[in-house]
């Protein structure tokens, strides 16, 4: 990840809200993974969502990008519902996400992953594709250069440009997904622990790289975490989940004194 | 072993740096030129030349079935179903089996009088591909929401509906006195291809058969390559390699599943079509579900994925079906004392060759890149990795 100082950015004077969830609820059956949570993403701002594992945190994820349907509520990207929507369309409305376990296409190179992100952004189709006028020959190569020059911004050397992705090594792997993510061109970026697996450096280099990103590429980002040190060093705003329940939601300082959280997190004290 | 594989390799990669960028096209040119000139080398109605046309026609459906399971990853057991509909696509539209109609189109001076349907071979190859396109689409949509094994149940489904349906169709009217099949009497008396200047093919002399079937190889290798390096070529294998992680990416799901079975199933109807005219019936008994297994073998055997592995294996496996096992080996047993001729203990062939592939070259005879590339890099990242971790890294602290 490249480095890049940066003042600690100021929270933008009016907050206008990327995503907004809306009593979103989700059951399985007789579990109810998330229920009845509202929360929304400001513009331009680094938010996490944190709690105890099994709390609900991915399922919340996969129905913001509509791989799952809510049982109830609504969710707003701007002014849109796409609360039914498929997931495709919701990426091509700008909101692109990584995976917990890396979910990456494993026969494919470096380029080629990447370039299936840029997919929303391409036009040809099948008689395009068998024909292969000018246009769609441009469109591909523009893709592929498109593809090599986020694969470096993110920090991937060139020798592994062209190497499979499974075969490549676990950071290098990480570093693909991001770029994928990235290469729809979202204007939300949605992260399912980024760090893990990673050491206190790299955490800490990836910590910079998201207000990067924020920054220069105008991106507003969720964030699924564990790292605490992460959590609190990046984001604005923190929402904690428990048992599928929001049981807090500020600032990250507000957050940790959080006596429900603190519950949540270390058990309840004996009395 | 292993050491002279690897030596091999370089000297491989060595050669294919010195040739010139227009090589692999001047290769495709002769490859082609080769193609059109063979048939003046064998006698016009030979065995061989009869096996070849047939083994070129099992390659056109080896490619569609190629599309579906090689780059989509959709096992398809029932693709005997779509070799059904492109040859009753030229049942119907093709000779006088619908007799009470009178619809000629460029067709030769003597169909053009004759009752029925008549349309030109090359409009019915068109609707053939068209209706099975269809049928592609039909079948695709129940298997949308499957995986794995289960695609291949629904699609093995498929496959045996339509099969009895052929059988059948001869008691399912069609108004008029006319029925949709003729069972297993079979469609006969269809019309052999014509084209003006040429006339019409006949079964003495095989060259220009060789030709179409030629020309139609061609036109269904050009797609396919065509579309192996799309968007939607990429699409279909971010599909099979992690459908969520695809659709994650923007990648539509019913969409792209969708053209592939049409495509796949087009290809499989062309072809059929011309097994139609070719074969000179269209019988309900040639739609066995063996079939579908026998196309499955050559996309296999020739390296899945692979477009190239997929003409070799449906020529090969055409060639040892029609040629080098009823033609040229079939009375070996007998010269060992053995009362049997080969042609009865075809299968048994089958299925050895098959476990011998799969013993001795599972990838295939021509392995799809992708494939090759992680059986040979595999090495090569293992020893990236040994010295990532070995490397200057941070420490925990």
């Amino acid at each position: 990840m490249s480095p890049t100082e940066t003042p600690p950015p100021a929270p933008p004077a009016v907050a206008l809200s990327v995503l907004r969830a809306e009593h979103v609820t989700k059951q399985f059956g007789g579990l109810v993974a998330v229920n009845d949570v509202s929360f929304d993403i400001p513009q331009h701002s680094i938010v996490s969502l944190i709690g105890p594992n099994g709390a609900g945190k991915t399922t919340l994820f996969n129905m913001l990008t509509g791989l799952y349907r809510p049982t109830q509520g609504r969710i707003l990207l701007g002014e849109r519902d796409i609360t039914r929507a498929r997931p495709d369309v919701i990426t091509s409305y700008g909101v692109a996400r990584t995976f917990q376990n890396i979910r990456l296409f494993g026969a494919m190179t470096a380029v080629e992953n990447v370039m299936i992100g840029h997919h929303t952004q391409m036009r040809a189709g099948l008689f395009g594709s068998i024909l292969r006028p000018p246009w769609v020959r441009r469109e591909e190569l523009q893709t592929r250069e498109r593809a090599r020059e986020l694969l470096a911004y993110v920090g991937l050397r060139e020798p592994a440009f062209d190497r499979l992705a499974s075969q490549l090594p676990y950071g290098d792997q990480r570093r693909v997904e991001l770029a994928r993510a990235l290469a729809s061109q979202p204007t939300l970026l949605l992260l399912d622990e980024p760090t893990a697996g990673m050491n206190p450096n790299e955490s800490q280099a990836l910590t910079e790289f998201m207000r990067a990103l924020r920054d220069e590429l105008k991106l507003t980002i969720l964030l699924i975490e564990h790292d605490m040190k992460v959590v609190m060093g990046v984001s604005e705003r923190v929402t904690v989940l428990d048992y599928g329940k929001k049981i807090a939601e500020g600032e990250p300082a507000e957050v940790r004194a959080d006596p429900g959280v603190i519950e949540a997190y270390l058990g309840k004290r004996a009395s | 072993m292993s050491e002279l594989r690897a030596q091999l390799r370089e000297w491989q990669a060595a050669v294919q740096k010195r040739l010139p960028p227009w090589s692999s096209r001047a290769m495709a040119v002769s490859l082609i030129v080769i193609g059109i000139v063979l048939p003046f080398l064998f006698s016009s109605s030979s065995a061989f030349m009869n096996a070849t046309i047939i083994a070129i026609a099992y390659a056109v459906m080896s490619l569609g079935l190629n599309v579906v399971v090689g780059f989509a990853g959709l096992l398809d057991l029932g693709y005997v179903a779509f070799y059904a509909l492109g040859a009753y696509s030229l049942g119907w539209l093709g000779s006088g089996f619908f007799f009470k109609a009178q619809v000629h189109a460029l067709v030769s001076p003597v169909a053009s009088t004759l009752p029925g349907v008549h349309l030109n071979f090359i409009l019915i190859l068109i609707a053939a591909a068209l209706i099975c396109a269809g049928a592609g689409v039909v079948i695709g949509l129940p298997t949308l929401r499957l995986r794995g094994d289960y695609i291949a149940i629904v699609t093995l489904a498929f496959g045996e509906i339509i099969g009895v349906l052929a059988v059948n169709g001869q008691s399912v009217p069609v108004g008029g006195g006319m029925t949709l099949t003729a069972g297993n009497l079979g469609i006969s008396a269809v019309d052999a291809p014509y084209f003006p200047g040429i006339g019409s093919f006949n079964l003495l002399n095989l060259r220009p058969w060789y030709w179409l079937i030629f020309a139609i190889l061609l036109v269904v290798l050009f797609v396919n390559l065509r579309l192996r390096d799309s968007r939607l070529g990429r699409a279909w294998i971010a599909l099979r390699e992690d459908e969520v992680a695809a659709v994650s990416m923007g990648i539509p799901l019913v969409k792209t599943k969708l053209l592939a079975y049409a495509i796949g199933a087009a290809f499989g109807g062309m072809s059929g079509a011309f097994f139609g005219t070719y074969y000179t019936v269209v019988n309900a008994g040639q739609f066995q579900f063996g079939f579908s297994i026998f196309i499955l073998a050559m996309v296999i055997i020739g390296g899945l994925g692979s477009i190239w592995g997929a003409v070799v294996g449906g020529l090969a496996l055409g060639y040892i079906n029609n040629y080098l096992i009823p033609d040229v080996l079939n009375n070996l047993p007998a010269k060992f004392g053995f009362n049997f001729q080969l042609t009865q203990v075809e299968f048994g062939i089958f299925g050895f060759l098959l476990v011998i592939m799969m013993v001795l070259r599972p990838q295939g005879l021509i392995p799809e890149r992708r494939r090759r590339l992680e059986l040979t890099a595999g090495i090569a990242a293992e020893d990236a990795q040994l010295v990532e971790t070995q490397g200057p890294a941070g420490g925990p602290t």
